[in-house]
């Protein structure tokens, strides 16, 4: 009887081996085709069931995984969910995420190649792995003041530390909550997301960094760079300034706000940004050429396609090719002259800074479970934007602006404040934007900002950029240099 | 004879009780190990969990000092080690059922008292059953208990159906599936009927076709317990049942009869019967095409009969590669019965293809010895009974596994050892106890020492063997 037992010994063996060969086939060479299997909810419950880090802003998370007693085990939770929703972005089952969610994930859950050792540690304690948390550089009390200063108003706020490129505030207006979109459950949450793309003013685009506007007259600080850093103007250099300026080539010509003279004629390049003389400094721009004020425009961060904070953003524009009237219309952000709010802040910052243009970050530090800080951002030089004294130069303008020009709304009792308004046309029929941009104190600076709200917000086509945007950009600077 | 007495031959017992250290560290660390993964501190019942198991091994060990010193030190440790990894699994699968609103909890603690039960039950067979050769006398005695169990969940009142199978008999509070302990009386009939027919079963008849076809009136019994199988099949709607049933009667009449023939013929019958029901009942149609066709969207969300917990389940393998995500660290509970039916998906998610292997190796092993102790034994009983189980042991495990990794169609067993289940580890807990008896037989020294010490021997090694048994030949080939 041994013969059949022994015979029965490898019918046994092959069976394991056929069991062994059929696991290796599930586990190993089918894996990849099960494991993108879109009915397999195991990355999903995965990545929604770990402990995901928190965005925080000042110390306090304002999103955060809280345990929850469904399949998933943790629900995001966001504090504050619309004041911060341009920062934090949502983070959603069925409709993905976006913001410090989406540009974070790596560290929010834990996944990050930083965070390899404490992985490897986790995996050998057998501790559940946690996600990093994202601190970011926004400063409460600036979110607030730009938040409530836009009110119900379409537009954007950003606001910048010039000295190293922290975003201090970020705010999109219509926003969102992103609680909304982070329910489990699958059909409420794209019930809201679908709502959410439906909705007047698209809530869910980050005007702040993700949309461009034409910057109107604001444009201008970079038309009067360029002609202070070519070395043949000074702030006492007197422009030609008609009530109307004939264009070049056509039949069209460039008038002054409200069809007004600009006060003198020729006027002073200082006079001319003070009261945003439309003719002086489309004539400028014309003598400049268009080379200049481009190769001026991208020092300031124009045409930059692949600026990080490390959510991504709209590219600002200027037109790589204009003719003599578009160089006119370009001088005066017009024609296809394109920005984010982040870049006029970014351009406010740079003068504010003495030319230095610092890369501007929204994450100050990534910090592990443990506390441990995992990665720390060190402040950056982006570019040279202009020589130390043109941004004296520039600085001093921009003072006459709030001093006594366009911007007196901006006026804050004991804090010198330097900026620059803009009333952008845009579409025919319709409100122009309203602008703002500008740093304080002007002898040290801490902040600067711009400012947009479309079509004039409340004030429709009343509206300037001196009297609804820059009473904004006032609130912010006040919150920033009271904390 | 003389260099038997010249060698003294190790009990083994002391690589036992080392082995059995091995065995509970690896179950005692995976329960730390799922504390730590789902609940990040080693449960606070670690030790008296840990105590508790070493205890029950323990036990058994003692038991087999006393009454089976020579039984082979290898089965216990296997066993111990399966038993220990799946009750941290099931514990593990039950934090996760805890924090679902809704969801039945408490397998561990449950399985964990089945475990005791099984240990108690398997040390009391190594008590009081001092010779496997007793059970030959209850040959037709096991076949009627082994039918009546079998049958018993088809009796009005007693029976339930759970999800479609009929395979539970509820007295009471306390359910149990009679397939499993049919099992075993099954085997002690097949090895007693076999070891008396065999001859007859392997000479007699006529040749057709170049195979030896048996006679009629030696076919009877085995027409019964094919009429037996499908009837399991078809009635309880059981294919696992019986097609372990099946498995397990055509290997022990191939030990006894070394003949192809009966292998064919029972297939033959098997897949026959089998093919009709696919056919005749949708129940079994149906297990064929969520088989075949398992990731049709169909069947994959069909509420009943379709292919969702099989494909769940390859996703949770998968999730687990080659690695695993670590204990407590995986989904495994998304799978329905993943304590139980499904217990081997959750292992390999959360032990990856290297634990899975650990533990078909460990499978393999426990069955192997099984093996290597019917071709140690000297009686023929002893050889068809140990072969049997040690057969039905493996052969379970491969329904099983490869039902779940989809080699062959899904049926409703459980993993011998690993699974949820009191019947199922009270029955293998029987058949390790079983198998470790035949061992002390088979291990022993050669009848020659007790016959220089005529008070001190044992007087059944010494006594006449039965009728039917190995030549002489066979017999000393065995002995070292």
């Amino acid at each position: 009887m041994n013969t059949p037992l022994r015979r029965l010994a490898t019918v046994v063996i092959v069976m394991f081996l056929v069991l062994m060969g059929g696991a290796t086939y599930v586990q190993f060479f089918d894996a990849k085709t099960l494991n993108a299997d879109q009915r397999n909810v195991r990355s999903l419950y995965r990545e929604f069931g770990d402990a995901r880090g928190p965005i925080v802003v000042d110390g306090k998370a304002v999103a955060e995984s809280v345990k929850s007693d469904d399949a998933f085990g943790y629900q995001r939770k966001y504090t504050d969910g619309e004041l911060y929703s341009a920062v934090t972005g949502f983070y959603s089952i069925s409709n993905g995420s976006a913001g410090l969610e989406y540009a974070e994930n790596d560290q929010l859950t834990g996944r990050s190649d930083q965070l390899f050792f404490s992985r490897v540690r986790d995996l050998i304690t057998g501790k559940k792995p946690e996600g990093a948390a994202v601190e970011t550089s926004i400063n409460p009390a600036a979110q607030k003041a730009a938040f409530d200063g836009l009110g119900n108003q379409k537009g954007a706020v950003v606001a910048i530390e010039p000295s190293t490129g922290r975003i201090l505030a970020m705010v999109s207006t219509p926003g969102y909550d992103p609680n909304d979109l982070a329910v489990h459950s699958s059909k409420k949450a794209s019930k809201a997301y679908s709502g959410l793309l439906d909705a007047e003013g698209n809530p869910l685009l980050n005007n702040a960094t993700r949309e461009v506007y034409p910057p109107g007259s604001t444009f201008k600080l970079v038309t009067a760079a360029a002609a202070l850093e070519s070395g043949k103007y000074t702030e006492d250099s007197k422009l030609l300034a008609p009530d109307r300026l004939d264009l070049p080539q056509t039949t069209a010509s460039i008038g002054n706000f409200g069809g007004e003279g600009c006060g003198a004629n020729p006027i002073t390049l200082k006079d001319a940004l003070r009261v945003s003389c439309n003719t002086a400094f489309a004539q400028l721009g014309m003598d400049l050429g268009d080379d200049a004020l481009r190769t001026q425009a991208d020092k300031f961060g124009f045409d930059q396609t692949d600026l990080f904070i490390p959510t991504g953003t709209a590219t600002s524009r200027f037109p790589a090719e204009a003719n003599a009237p578009q160089t006119a219309q370009a001088a005066i952000g017009q024609y296809d002259v394109a920005a984010t709010p982040l870049q006029m802040a970014m351009v406010s910052a740079a003068i504010a800074n003495d030319g230095k243009l610092m890369a501007p970050h929204l994450v100050d530090r990534i910090r592990a479970a443990d506390l441990s800080v995992v990665s720390q951002t060190e402040p950056s030089l982006l570019s040279t934007a202009v020589s130390p004294s043109t941004a004296a130069t520039l600085k001093d303008m921009m003072l006459g602006v709030v001093e006594n020009g366009s911007g007196t709304a901006a006026q804050i009792s004991g804090v010198q404040v330097a900026g620059k308004t803009g009333t952008a046309q845009n579409a025919e029929g319709k409100a122009p934007h309203a602008w703002f941009t500008a740093f304080a104190p002007a002898d040290d600076p801490q902040v600067a900002v711009a400012v947009i709200v479309e079509h004039g917000g409340s004030a429709g086509s009343e509206a300037t950029g001196g009297k609804v945007a820059a009473p904004i950009a006032k609130a912010v600077i006040q919150a920033v240099l009271s904390s | 004879m003389s260099t038997v007495d010249a060698h003294r031959i190790r009990t083994g017992r002391g690589t036992e009780l080392g082995l059995l250290v091995i065995a509970l560290a690896i179950g005692i660390g995976a329960y730390a190990l799922v504390g730590l993964g789902v609940e990040d501190k080693v449960p606070t019942d670690v030790l008296g969990y840990g105590a508790g198991l070493t205890g029950l091994a323990l036990l058994l060990h003692l038991v087999l000092r006393w009454r089976a010193p020579y039984a082979d030190p290898v089965i216990l440790p296997l066993v111990v080690a399966l038993n220990g990894v799946g009750l941290a699994m099931i514990y593990r699968l039950d934090l996760a059922y805890e924090a679902r609103p809704n969801h039945d909890h408490g397998f561990a603690s449950r399985q964990l008292m089945w475990t005791a039960i099984s240990v108690v039950l398997a040390a009391a067979v190594l008590i009081l059953l001092r010779d496997h050769r007793t059970l030959r006398r209850y040959t037709y005695t096991a076949m009627v208990v082994g039918l009546v169990l079998v049958a018993l969940p088809l009796v009005p009142g007693l029976g339930q159906e759970i999800n479609g199978a009929r395979i539970w008999v509820r007295i009471g509070s306390v359910g149990m599936q009679p397939a499993e302990f049919a099992k075993i009386a099954l085997a002690i009939f097949f090895a007693g009927y076999l070891v008396t027919n065999r001859d007859t079963l392997a000479l007699a008849g006529s040749k057709v076709l170049g195979l030896q076809l048996p006679r009629a009136r030696d076919l009877g019994p085995i027409i019964i317990v094919w009429a037996a199988s499908l009837a399991v099949l078809v009635l309880e709607h059981d294919l696992g049942t019986s097609l372990l049933l099946f498995g397990m009667f055509v290997a022990m009449l191939y030990l006894a009869t070394e003949r192809l023939s009966w292998v064919v013929i029972g297939l033959g019958l098997f897949v026959g019967g089998a093919l009709v029901a696919a056919q005749a009942f949708s129940h079994v149609g149906a297990r064929f095409d969520a088989w075949l066709n398992a990731f049709d969207p169909e069947l994959y969300n069909k509420a009943y009969g379709g292919s969702g917990q099989l494909v769940q389940g390859l996703f949770g393998m998968s999730a687990g590669g080659l690695f695993g995500t670590g204990l407590g660290q995986g989904r495994p509970d998304i799978v329905p019965y993943a304590e139980s039916d499904f217990i081997i998906t959750s292992l390999a998610e959360e032990l990856g293809l290297t634990g899975l292997m650990a533990l078909l190796m460990i499978g393999l092993v426990l069955a192997e010895r099984g093996l290597r102790t019917a071709i140690g034994v000297r009686d023929g009983f002893g050889k068809l009974l140990a072969g049997g189980l040690a057969f039905v042991v493996a052969f379970q495990t491969f329904v099983v596994v490869g039902g779940v990794t989809r080699i062959i169609p899904l049926t409703g067993l459980t993993t011998p050892f690993l699974a949820y289940g009191g019947s199922s580890l009270l029955a293998n807990w029987v058949i390790v106890a079983l198998l470790l008896r035949i061992s002390n037989d088979a291990r022993r020294p050669a009848p020659a020492v007790s016959a220089l010490t005529p008070t001190g021997g044992i007087p059944v090694v010494d006594a006449p063997r039965p009728t039917g048994d190995d030549n002489v030949t066979e017999r000393i080939g065995t002995v070292r």
